[in-house]
């Protein structure tokens, strides 16, 4: 593969993307508590395609297999509140624990070899634990899914709800804390030598950079990451099952981080309100055969160009950062 | 023994057909075409629907679906296709889902959801016990096809002027078009062709994997295992990791049938470990 | 194409994703939905087409109306995942506010949802998943279509009774394969029958080629089969091919493995299985031919075992709102539903009271040529068959 896309011009308003995101997002839990099951989805979608664009965008490694790592957090997450505690933020910690030993013994795997050997050996570990979760039936409960998980409140304090609106400020919150620190670890010296490494290997190689070792921690962080993603999910559907772990659900991300535009962690967040959006929306008018009308999209973004959409739709915020800025017009 | 030997073969025959039109746009284009079992699909679809309706024999059929999923390719590719050579994997993995997503809900739409099924002549249902060993008629005809196939297409890659204008274009496409090769031309056709054979797979498949629209994502995962083991480079790579895949699965589940599914992904990953450019590659080439 | 055009259109179309809905009119009081969340893409579709083109075929033959109330059918797609089942399901309660939820493709996505069936009082009808225990799931569970302890005991105890002596059980690795392995198992070892190898292949499986080769080094007198709606033709090709059919090994199971809707496309392979279940599209009452009739005319496919729990379940739905004179409250909607009977195209059908699961007919039927059609020929009824694991709590 030729390598990851350079970062938007977007990046560079992107310093105060968090702030807009924070806004959209208050707005959101205000505006629509019809759509509160939908954007936890698409918090979780997007905190899980930010985990992909760690290794993905930072450090040029392509994954078709991040769903492990995803799965391992949903199930990890879903038996420890149904076992051990029911405390959330004690059971993503776990989860986060779990897909990052996981990370870190499978990261061996992926300093070697070219695009497609990684993709593909990424995908055979996901398929490997997606067989090996199917095969433990009397801990996951197997194809038929993991049932009685029992949530604590969040906090001691609120309750999750029918509406779900408990669930979705909760992965919301989780979310923005998630993107803060992500930010931090890319701007850090370690974020700057992954981007070298993932620029030129043997430059970065040259200059003194010990490239298997941060290959090696961003893949553990990431995984950390999906890993918290993965928990988002089994607790606030208080329910795991096997389709966390399916190919499908590490394809679709991928989807996701490339319709949103990789390298700058904010690909993710827009490119999961864009795709889940789309997909409620045409599942919902066309049961039957809102396949195509995705696919369609697919085809006509990358036709039209990727960027320049996303663009045409961001535009209306960059217009409103440029006057934060006491700059007229959009900026560049 | 031997009759799971021999169902190994077959199936990886079968993998083979299918994924080598994958390994030619992959290694010899460089375009990654997810979408490559949709032309297996429309190959199925073509044998069912010129079986049932017009009433043509199973034979006729397959030089049919190869026609008809070329043909599919031969639109596409100038249309299509052709304006994504340039662009990333990333564009082409994205754009070739979407059609992917796009031909299962057309298909669905105009086909139903339904499995379809091919009703083979009486000959082809048979076995013949030879020596002990048990083998499916319809099984020794996908072997035959399939040796058939790749023996050719070594030979047209290697042997033609077709094939050593491909490879040029492949290495070095400006310097191709210098020497007055039609670059356009040439991949317009080993994408045709590619899809062709796509297209006969899918015919030959059909009655071993089933044919519902959800085919092209179905078996999308099997393809890319074969490519990437077998390498791209040549047509034995992909023709041995075929194999080895087939055997393994098969035999993985007749001896194992508890860990069945395992074998064939840890295969997998112990050979990308041990040859990450894939067991039969020209090296680091690409 | 004008590429600034398509740039506008695609970003109305995001924006109109995010609004879509919020301008809904709000729903009326006298109108009663019915959330119907069904697989109909992916693997399992058929069963989802089945169900809804039943389901809509019911309401056209009765009205859309019941006690003064309209009936709305919301259709949701969840191609079969079950966090998808989920979210739909609770989409469904809290914004639409729907009265009842009903399809449920496959086990695991009934599951799911069960707790939020509980926890805002809905009535969930299960028409398609067939694991026993999902009934036991949330009191607001009725099940309309089967259960495979129901359909698979008769066929054991058939086969004992006809010189059937070693079986091979060959189940779909999920929670139904399992029932059905475990209720044939001990009830033809208790008739005196013996299982020489229980094989299980993985839901996700192309090829059948090397677990029938170990059916046929076994060399049983036939082999149990349960596979999902849909993969039955695959099996029985393969079956053929390895000449198990030559071998003398006869083919015998619950009746998903001879659905209807591909029965016919199967080819001769199929003439002669035995299978037990609770529907068949040859059943020869006058309503079940009127159904087939029906149902064809408006789905262009023929019926299938999924289509009448789909079709009962909209039954179910009129009579328990007749009943409850159009009242909403569900726990009086799963009160009335208990015990109701009627004559479904499948023959009588009551819900037990006890444990709203189907009390049913069971018929052994033969695979037959009925004109230039295959179909399953009834040719023994047991009545009024209750699930067996459940009687024996």
């Amino acid at each position: 593969m030729s390598g990851p896309q350079p970062a938007f011009p977007l990046a560079r308003v992107s310093r105060r993307a968090e702030w807009i995101i924070l806004a959209v997002a208050l707005v959101s839990v205000l505006l629509l508590p019809r759509y509160y099951p939908v954007m936890n989805q698409m918090a979780i979608i997007a905190l899980f395609a930010v985990s992909l664009d760690l290794i993905l965008g930072y450090a040029g490694i392509v994954s078709l297999g991040h769903a492990a790592f995803f799965g391992l957090g949903v199930y990890t997450a879903a038996l420890f509140a149904k076992h051990v505690h029911g405390d959330p933020f004690l059971g993503l910690v776990i989860a986060a624990i779990a897909a990052a030993l996981l990370g870190l013994a499978t990261a061996v795997l992926i300093l070697r070899g070219t695009d497609l050997t990684r993709l593909m050996v990424t995908l055979g570990v996901a398929l490997i634990l997606l067989e090996l979760a199917n095969k433990l039936d009397w801990l996951t409960g197997g194809a038929d899914g993991l049932q009685g998980v029992v949530m604590a409140p969040v906090l001691g304090l609120f309750t999750f709800d029918m509406a779900g609106r408990t669930a979705y400020l909760y992965s919301l919150t989780i979310l923005l804390l998630m993107l803060f620190l992500a930010r931090r670890l890319v701007a850090s010296p370690f974020g700057m030598s992954l981007q070298a490494i993932r620029d030129n290997r043997l430059r970065a190689e040259a200059i003194g950079i010990p490239v298997n070792a941060r290959l090696a921690a961003i893949y553990t962080i990431s995984a950390g990451v999906a890993g918290i993603a993965g928990g988002l999910l089994a607790q606030t559907t208080s329910f795991a099952s096997l389709d966390a772990l399916d190919f499908q659900r590490s394809a679709d991300i991928l989807l996701v981080l490339v319709i949103g535009g990789t390298g700058y962690l904010f690909g993710g967040v827009i490119g999961a309100v864009i795709f889940t959006a789309m997909h409620h929306w045409l599942s919902a008018v066309t049961p039957q055969y809102w396949q195509f009308w995705i696919g369609l999209m697919l085809v006509v973004i990358v036709l039209a160009g990727r960027e320049r959409l996303v663009r045409a739709i961001l535009s209306p915020f960059t217009w409103l950062l440029g006057l934060a800025r006491g700059r007229s017009g959009p900026a560049k | 023994m031997l009759t799971i030997l021999f169902d190994g073969v077959a199936y990886g025959m079968l993998l083979f057909v299918l994924a080598c039109g994958l390994a030619i746009t992959l290694g010899l284009m460089n375009f990654v075409n997810l979408a490559h079992g949709a032309f297996a699909m429309a190959g199925g679809y073509v044998t069912v629907l010129a079986m049932s309706k017009l009433g043509l024999p199973f034979l006729a059929c397959l030089p049919l679906a190869f026609l008809v999923a070329a043909l599919l390719g031969m639109i596409l590719e100038p249309t299509l296709y052709r304006r994504l050579y340039g662009k990333s994997h990333f564009d082409q993995v994205l754009f070739s889902i979407g059609l992917a997503f796009m031909a299962v809900a057309t298909v669905d739409f105009f086909m139903g959801s339904t499995q379809q099924n091919i009703r083979l002549p009486e000959w082809l249902r048979g076995r013949s016990e030879i020596g002990g060993v048990g083998m499916g008629h319809y099984r020794l005809l996908i072997i035959g096809v399939c040796a058939a196939l790749a023996i050719g297409l070594q030979l047209i890659l290697s042997k033609t002027r077709f094939g050593s204008r491909l490879r040029a274009a492949v290495d070095d496409t400006r310097v191709a078009s210098g020497l007055g090769i039609n670059v356009n031309r040439v991949f317009l056709f080993t994408f045709a062709f590619g899809s062709g054979i796509a297209g006969l797979g899918g015919a030959l498949g059909a009655e071993v994997f089933g044919l519902d629209p959800t085919f092209p994502l179905k078996f999308m995962i099997y393809f890319l295992i074969v490519v990437s083991v077998g390498g791209t480079t040549t047509i034995t790579g992909p023709l041995l990791a075929s194999l080895l895949l087939g055997i393994a699965d098969v035999a993985g589940k007749y001896y194992f049938p508890k860990m069945g599914a395992f074998v064939i992904y840890s295969v997998m990953i112990v050979i990308l470990l041990w040859r990450p450019q894939g067991l039969f590659s020209r090296g680091s080439g690409k | 194409m004008n590429k600034r055009t398509l740039l506008k259109s695609m970003t109305a179309l995001s924006a109109g994703a995010l609004l879509a809905g919020a301008m809904l009119p709000a729903a009326a009081q006298d109108t009663v939905k019915i959330g119907l969340i069904l697989p109909m893409t992916g693997p399992f579709a058929s069963t989802g087409r089945q169900i809804d083109g039943a389901a809509r075929l019911y309401m056209q033959q009765n009205g859309a109306t019941v006690a003064g109330k309209k009936i709305e059918l919301i259709l949701k797609d969840d191609a079969g995942a079950p966090d998808t089942t989920k979210r739909l399901a609770q989409e469904l309660i809290v914004n639409d506010k729907v009265t009842f939820l009903a399809g449920f493709g496959l086990t695991p996505l009934a599951l799911a949802t069960a707790p939020l069936a509980t926890e805002g009082k809905v009535p969930m009808i299960v028409m398609a998943a067939g694991t026993s225990i999902i009934t036991d799931r949330s009191p607001f569970i009725v099940r309309t279509g089967f259960t495979l302890p129901q359909t698979t005991y008769p066929i054991a105890d058939w086969a004992a009774k006809n010189n059937i002596k070693k079986a091979v059980t060959l189940v779909s690795d999920f929670a139904p394969g399992v029932d059905a392995e475990t209720v044939f198992k001990s009830r033809f070892t208790a008739a005196g029958g013996q299982v020489l190898a229980e094989l299980r292949v993985p839901l996700r499986n192309p090829d059948f080629a090397p677990f029938l080769q170990r059916v046929r080094d076994a060399s049983p007198d036939a082999v149990f089969v349960f596979v999902p709606s849909g993969v039955g033709s695959i099996f029985m090709k393969q079956f053929a091919e390895r000449g198990l059919d030559k071998a003398g090994i006869k083919i015998i199971g619950p009746g998903d493995v001879t659905d209807d809707d591909i029965l016919n496309d199967m080819g001769d392979v199929a003439l002669g299985v035995v299978t037990s279940h609770h529907y068949s599209a040859a059943h020869p009452s006058a309503m079940n031919k009127a159904y087939v009739e029906a149902f064809r005319k408006m789905n262009n496919i023929r019926p299938n075992f999924m289509s009448v729990g789909g079709y009962d379940g909209m039954a179910l739905i009129y009579k328990a709102l007749a009943a409850t004179k159009g009242d909403t409250n569900g726990e009086k909607l799963v009160a009335a539903m208990k015990g109701l009977s009627w004559e479904s195209p499948r023959g009588p059908l009551t819900i037990d009271a006890q444990f709203r699961e189907p009390v049913q007919n069971m018929y052994i039927r033969k695979v037959e040529k009925v004109g230039n059609e295959l179909h399953n020929v009834e040719f023994e009824t047991l009545t009024a068959v209750k699930d067996p694991t459940k009687v024996a709590k």
